[in-house]
């Protein structure tokens, strides 16, 4: 499904990622693990098409579409999500009214009429009752004055509404307590199916307990340093990210 | 001969042609006021107060002065520019004359009716020698121009006790007959205790033709009063409109004004509120979303006379192309205005390269017990929330339009007649062209 080769990228002069490759099949998760300002976040932000980055060398495809020649809604169109290490705050528009207009320029773009609204209020009422967020939120300005557990719950909240095909959770489980954690990570794994795939990009190996990756990278200083399955992420827990560097050099 | 001299001249063939009572207190105001305007003359921008205003432009043209014979016109032409959606009464002007047939008066137990017949009936020469330009500042020159001239317009009288039933609807229609035309509409509001109103004014051209308003209106709130008072600039791009709104207020009345600012060539609006009582509170909100060349400069003044009282005031802007905008907010609050709240923001996003905001907060406090704060803020859009939203499969476009739209929202969000925050909210998402999926 997604295909990353030997990607580049960086801001202005820095280089960051320094020649990624990374095939993610449907059905499948990931983890990319990593110590702080190994490229984790950019990895996720490139894929996504933030412009603040960018990409010198490399391709990026998602089921042979190149991703690169796409702008960032074009991306999630065909299927990409991030949810946000630290999601933004729009004061002035409600979750309910943003969501219900990402869904519709999604469907429009794809050549599907709008969603009637009384499938949407039921899709919305369904979706939220998954992640068990408190109602009151779906019409208070999106992000404004939650704690960062509840902006996370409202990034997957966002997911289980647009169905990605492919889900990048950047540090979900940063500013989350455990039972947070449960019901957010429950959430992904009753959207998780066989056609599509789920990036978890976290620091600790706590999120691993609940979302189970069939794989697990290490990323330092821009490459991929090493790959297993999730028993890797259980090693670095327990050893620390100090012998990752070691081996890099 | 300067638009200044034909204006002078003008008044006299008033006077000569016998339409003007001479010998009334009425015509001694009118007559100070034009000798006052013919020494001050329009204001320049040597004139401290229209630094960032130049009215040059708008002065130029040959205005025809007086009003001419009724122009008729289909309630189904101009029926968009009222709020038809819900009842109310309405005073229609139509190049300046009262029109019967698309009005909707009363007199029965208070009176929604004519400037022209109140400053002619005997038995409204009271509430006018009461009232007629008591609180208009006589330094404004534009405003007095406004009272040598004043002949039509809307007059609101409302004793205590009143909750009127539905809201108040003041338009005056443009048809573009003459070439180039003056306008000088003038209100005069009158609200007793503890009565409310709602009050929506607009000013609408129907052609291309050049026009110019100038009106002026002064709102009386007594004692535990509420008024709320809208104003919907969004008129074609050859009308310019200076507006003058004076308001006094009385002890624990609640008056706003709120103006939405998103036509027309050049807009001047001159608020002024004085307090003449305690626990008074006072609004005013403004949204301005320009684009091309057009100009938007709101004067306000609040000034703090009596202790006790709070006044609440929030202007944004969105400047896109090449327009321009001024904000001025002078608070005043004297030695006796002891426990004043008096709060002032104003936020601005500039989009256009060549966009630009003249920002002025003027806080001049005399009391050493008050609360007072002024916040003004200039900046672009938020990239970060753009590619949020973008990640979210929101197209540019339209991230950028509800980004905009959301940044004016807690200024719509005041509107108390849910049918014009509708009408509002739309006449935003078509300014910033865009389709919502939603209202708001």
């Amino acid at each position: 499904m997604l295909k990353i080769k030997n990607l580049h990228a960086g801001i202005e002069d820095k280089n960051i990622l320094r020649g990624i490759n990374l095939e993610v099949k449907a059905g499948e998760v990931h983890a990319i693990m990593g110590p702080n300002g190994s490229g984790k976040s950019t990895l996720s932000s490139v894929i996504a098409g933030n412009e603040t980055y960018e990409v010198n060398d490399g391709e990026i495809t998602l089921d042979g579409v190149d991703l690169l020649d796409l702008s960032p809604d074009e991306r999630a169109h065909k299927g990409v999500f991030m949810s946000f290490q630290y999601p933004v705050e729009i004061p002035g528009v409600s979750t309910t009214n943003f969501i219900k207009t990402a869904i519709n320029q999604k469907r429009k773009a794809n050549g599907l009429e709008e969603l009637a609204a009384k499938d949407m209020l039921k899709l919305i009422r369904e979706k939220s009752a998954l992640l068990e967020m408190d109602r009151k939120f779906l019409s208070r300005s999106l992000n404004e004055g939650f704690s960062g557990g509840e902006k996370k719950r409202n990034e997957i909240f966002q997911m289980a509404m647009l169905e990605p095909k492919l889900a990048i959770l950047d540090e979900t489980d940063s500013g989350l307590d455990i039972d947070a954690l449960k019901i957010v990570a429950n959430g992904v794994n009753k959207l998780k199916n066989k056609d599509n795939a789920v990036i978890v990009i976290t620091h600790y190996q706590r999120l691993l307990d609940y979302i189970v990756p069939d794989f697990v990278h290490v990323l330092y200083n821009g490459r991929i340093v090493k790959s297993g399955g999730k028993e890797l992420a259980l090693e670095l827990e327990e050893k620390g990210y100090d012998w990752i560097k070691e081996l890099a050099q | 001969m300067s638009l200044q001299e034909k204006l002078i001249s003008s008044f006299m063939v008033m006077e000569n042609q016998g339409k003007l009572d001479l010998d009334s207190n009425l015509h001694n105001i009118r007559t100070e006021a034009i000798t006052a305007f013919e020494k001050q003359g329009f204001p320049t921008k040597k004139d401290e107060e229209w630094k960032y205003t130049s009215l040059k432009s708008v002065l130029k043209h040959d205005y025809s002065v007086f009003p001419v014979a009724e122009n008729s016109i289909e309630f189904k032409d101009v029926k968009k520019y009222f709020l038809h959606e819900i009842e109310s009464y309405k005073l229609v002007f139509i190049d300046g004359v009262y029109s019967s047939f698309l009005s909707s008066t009363t007199h029965d137990g208070y009176d929604i009716c004519l400037m022209s017949s109140a400053l002619k009936k005997p038995k409204y020469k009271m509430i006018i020698d009461n009232y007629f330009n008591k609180i208009t500042d006589k330094n404004n020159s534009t405003s007095n121009l406004n009272t040598a001239f004043s002949m039509e317009g809307a007059f609101i009288n409302i004793p205590k006790n009143i909750v009127l039933p539905k809201p108040i609807q003041i338009i005056n229609f443009y048809t573009g007959n003459e070439k180039e035309i003056l306008l000088q509409p003038r209100n005069l509001v009158i609200v007793g205790e503890n009565s409310h109103v709602q009050i929506i004014e607009r000013h609408q051209s129907l052609s291309s033709n050049v026009v110019l308003t100038n009106a002026v209106t002064e709102i009386y709130a007594n004692k535990r009063a509420i008024v709320h008072y809208y104003k919907i600039q969004n008129d074609h791009e050859n009308a310019s409109l200076i507006d003058s709104t004076y308001v006094q207020q009385k002890d624990s009345s609640i008056v706003s004004v709120n103006t939405y600012s998103f036509g027309g060539k050049l807009t001047r609006n001159n608020l002024a509120f004085f307090h003449e009582g305690e626990y008074i509170e006072s609004h005013l909100n403004g949204i301005s979303i320009l684009n091309k060349k057009q100009h938007v400069d709101n004067h306000t003044l609040v000034k703090h006379q009596e202790p006790n009282c709070d006044s609440f005031e929030l202007y944004k802007g969105i400047y896109d192309d090449a327009s321009t905008g001024v904000f001025n907010g002078k608070v005043i609050v004297d030695k006796v205005a002891q426990k004043t709240n008096a709060f002032q923001q104003n936020n601005t996003i500039l989009i256009g390269d060549k966009a630009t905001i003249n920002a002025k907060p003027q806080l001049e406090i005399f009391a050493d017990d008050v609360k007072c704060s002024h916040g003004c803020t200039i900046g672009q859009l938020d990239e970060s929330a753009m590619f949020y939203m973008q990640s979210r499969g929101i197209p540019k476009k339209e991230a950028k339009a509800l980004l905009l739209y959301a940044f004016g929202n807690d200024v719509v969000e005041k509107i108390k007649i849910p049918a014009l925050k509708t009408r509002i909210a739309k006449l935003i998402a078509t300014k910033l062209g865009v389709q919502l999926g939603f209202e708001m």
